[in-house]
């Protein structure tokens, strides 16, 4: 039942990316000269999502849930450790050199931090405009200064103010600069960390609002990745629920936010506090006791099982896999990686 | 109910190399026993400077008190000698902070530390001194607490830590405390972990709370009163409940509408327009006026004063709430007939 007819809420447009059983694993190791090693961070373990064409996937989950490797993994700042992403049929991580290149061109990304991913050095032309310098097949040399006005044009931004330096605007114009520059290339795919958790509140909502303008213009699919629970509903056609290296539960976002089945899911919705002072009573609040285990050390079975309140002795030896949980009705029938997956009363306020 | 704390037109101001920021510009707001005010605003609102300037913590220089009076059990602590002045922060008026890696000693081992105010403000032995330590952590839920005693900050996760300052504030317990952005650090489960103990040991001691935040949610969650701040300027207060029912300044009304709902998907986010004003370069009249959609041309010239909002027959509740728009009536009467 989409809620915007016009976005696919529901499995019909076909992928433009499938990421399987993706794992990045970074080496501990011990010693100065010879290096030992003693573990490895499984900072993301057998993740597994598809991006359909024009729709945003919203990732979230707390610090150190491996969100942020994920985007990085999925425009090849890194190598992942096993697993593969298709894009057009391709699998991406074993490319190298000019096919790369070819497919980095197609997926972008937007940073969190609008203070310190911009060069100060670099005038707004010439940052917007670098990726030409790299690509320089989708804007022949003379026509780079329009093409770089049209950016800023596009982004909201005065197309005048191409010399200016990062430090001469405000918090929420930088950030329209890094989507003008993730913009650049005409990519079909924008992978946004974080992209508005730097900003206050009243300019939030303008850059989400670009964002959500930009896609419709330009048909492209969002991959949003970021901790806020509120941001990702409102942008998100369908959701994936990271913790400490995997997805918990994924489902569109009616499914996800009105139904969820998986106990940290439905532990992160009750722990946001709604702006709204009337349903302070009558919400159940389920407190989650300690902290997030470290990656180095995951614990054995579900990973979620020390700070749940439903593990059995089952969850500490059977890994749950992220399927439908069998016997569950309607939008509650969704991929949720949980031995004991139902819906609670009293969750959604 | 008797008034603990009250600020009276505190003005503070920075000089840069730029030229001389006006941070507050006259800022009142009040606080009575047991209550907790919420002090609403964005970055450079001037919320947090104030707390600086209420708890005689202000860098100086660059920071300047130029105005105005803060009356803590209706004693001006401006006005009183410093030994005075420490003697009342710590004991009766405490402090915790947005970063507690860099509020905690991190060469001193945490139980240290708490101990280390009762050997100082109340003549303890260190055997004692230790043991209270203990209990307190105990207090703010830190398993093996007893253990925990002998780590140092670093050691412990961001939640902890932040529990650890929340033991420092209560450890002598104060009559009052000034809590800047206690859990925006933090993630939202640990987040409802720290707030959940902060609120239960402020009914607890019946304490003052004012809370320092950008987060419309945390407040909704505990706040009994709201003061929203704009560019140095207190621009609405309200009880809880009236303000996100019907706010009566503009400003609080585009914050609420832009805020995403985790409890239901909206439709396109209502956008404030431009972006906060520089402090170097305030507009004029109301600082509020560029961003505004109901500016008329007084809002240019004349900086309006903190409106009293009379309730209508039948709603809100009676009591203090001010609105610093020349418009707030209309701005209720839009409200309400959107709401009828």
């Amino acid at each position: 039942m989409p809620s915007t007819p016009s976005t696919p809420e529901t499995g019909t447009a076909e992928p433009v990316l499938e990421v399987r059983d993706l794992a990045k694993h970074y080496p501990l190791t011990r010693g100065v000269l010879v290096k030992r090693r003693i573990g490895a961070v499984r900072a993301v373990d057998t993740v597994s999502f598809a991006l359909r064409r024009g729709e945003t996937l919203g990732i979230v989950g707390e610090s150190g849930c491996g969100k942020s490797t994920v985007a990085k993994l999925l425009v090849s700042l890194e190598r992942p450790t096993a697993g593969t992403i298709h894009y057009r049929g391709e699998d991406i991580t074993r490319l190298s050199g000019r096919a790369l290149r070819a497919v980095r061109r197609n997926i972008q990304m937007v940073f969190q931090d609008p203070y310190t991913s911009l060069n100060p050095r670099m005038t707004v032309g010439d940052i917007v405009g670098e990726p030409f310098e790299i690509h320089p097949e989708a804007a022949p040399k003379g026509d780079r200064r329009r093409a770089v006005q049209d950016l800023l044009d596009v982004v909201g931004l005065n197309p005048e103010h191409i010399s200016r330096y990062p430090h001469q605007f405000s918090g929420g114009q930088r950030q329209r600069i890094g989507i003008a520059r993730g913009l650049a290339l005409r990519p079909e795919i924008i992978v946004a960390d974080e992209p508005v958790s730097a900003l206050d509140v009243s300019v939030q909502a303008q850059v989400v609002n670009l964002m959500e303008a930009l896609q419709n213009e330009f048909d492209l699919s969002y991959i949003f990745i970021a901790h806020d629970l509120s941001v990702v509903r409102h942008i998100s056609d369908r959701v994936a629920v990271m913790y400490l290296g995997r997805i918990a539960e994924t489902g569109t976002g009616r499914e996800i936010y009105d139904h969820p089945t998986h106990p940290y899911t439905q532990a992160l919705l009750s722990a946001v506090p709604v702006p709204d002072p009337e349903p302070r009573e009558g919400r159940t609040r389920l407190l989650l006791t300690g902290d997030v285990p470290s990656p180095a050390n995951p614990p054995t079975g579900c990973r979620f099982r020390t700070r749940c309140w439903k593990a059995q002795d089952r969850c500490a030896v059977e890994v749950p896999t992220l399927t439908p949980p069998p016997g569950l009705p309607g939008a509650a029938s969704h991929p949720s990686a949980c031995h004991f997956a139902e819906e609670r009363a009293g969750i959604r306020a | 109910m008797s008034r603990l704390l009250e600020v009276c037109d505190l003005r503070v101001e920075f000089r840069t190399r730029d030229g001389v920021a006006e941070a507050v510009g006259g800022v009142s707001y009040a606080v009575d026993a047991g209550q907790t005010l919420a002090v609403l605003g964005e970055s450079g609102s001037g919320k947090s400077v104030t707390a600086q300037a209420v708890m005689g913590i202000l860098d100086s220089p660059p920071g300047r008190i130029t105005g105005g009076q803060v009356l803590f059990q209706g004693r001006d602590l401006l006005t009183m000698g410093a030994e005075e002045r420490r003697r009342i922060r710590g004991a009766a008026m405490a402090m915790i902070f947005q970063d507690a890696l860099s509020a905690l000693n991190p060469v001193v081992p945490v139980g240290a530390q708490l101990a280390e105010m009762y050997e100082v403000h109340r003549g303890m032995s260190r055997k004692d001194a230790r043991r209270r330590a203990v209990e307190l952590m105990e207090r703010v839920r830190i398993p093996a607490a007893a253990q925990r005693a002998g780590d140092h900050p670093h050691q412990f996760s961001g939640g902890m830590r932040q529990r650890i300052m929340i033991a420092m504030a209560m450890a002598l317990e104060p009559d009052l405390i000034i809590a800047d952005e206690p859990t925006t650090a933090l993630d939202v489960t640990v987040q409802a972990q720290v707030m959940e103990v902060l609120a239960e040991l402020r009914r607890e001691y019946a304490m003052g709370l004012v809370l320092i935040t950008h987060d419309l949610g945390v407040v909704a969650d505990v706040a009994d009163t709201i003061a929203v701040m704009y560019a140095g300027r207190i621009v609405e207060t309200a009880p809880v409940r009236d303000l996100y029912r019907r706010p009566a300044h503009p400003y609080t009304r585009g914050l609420l509408d832009s805020v995403p709902r985790v409890d239901h998907r909206g439709e396109r986010l209502y956008a404030i327009k431009g972006a906060p004003p520089n402090p170097l370069a305030l507009p004029s009249g109301c600082p509020f006026h560029p961003r505004c959609p109901r500016a008329q041309e007084v809002c240019r010239v004349e900086r309006p004063p903190l409106y009293e909002v009379t309730a209508a027959a039948g709603t809100g509740s009676p009591g203090a709430r001010t609105s610093a728009c020349h418009f707030w009536k209309d701005e209720l009467d839009a409200l309400d007939a959107v709401n009828a």
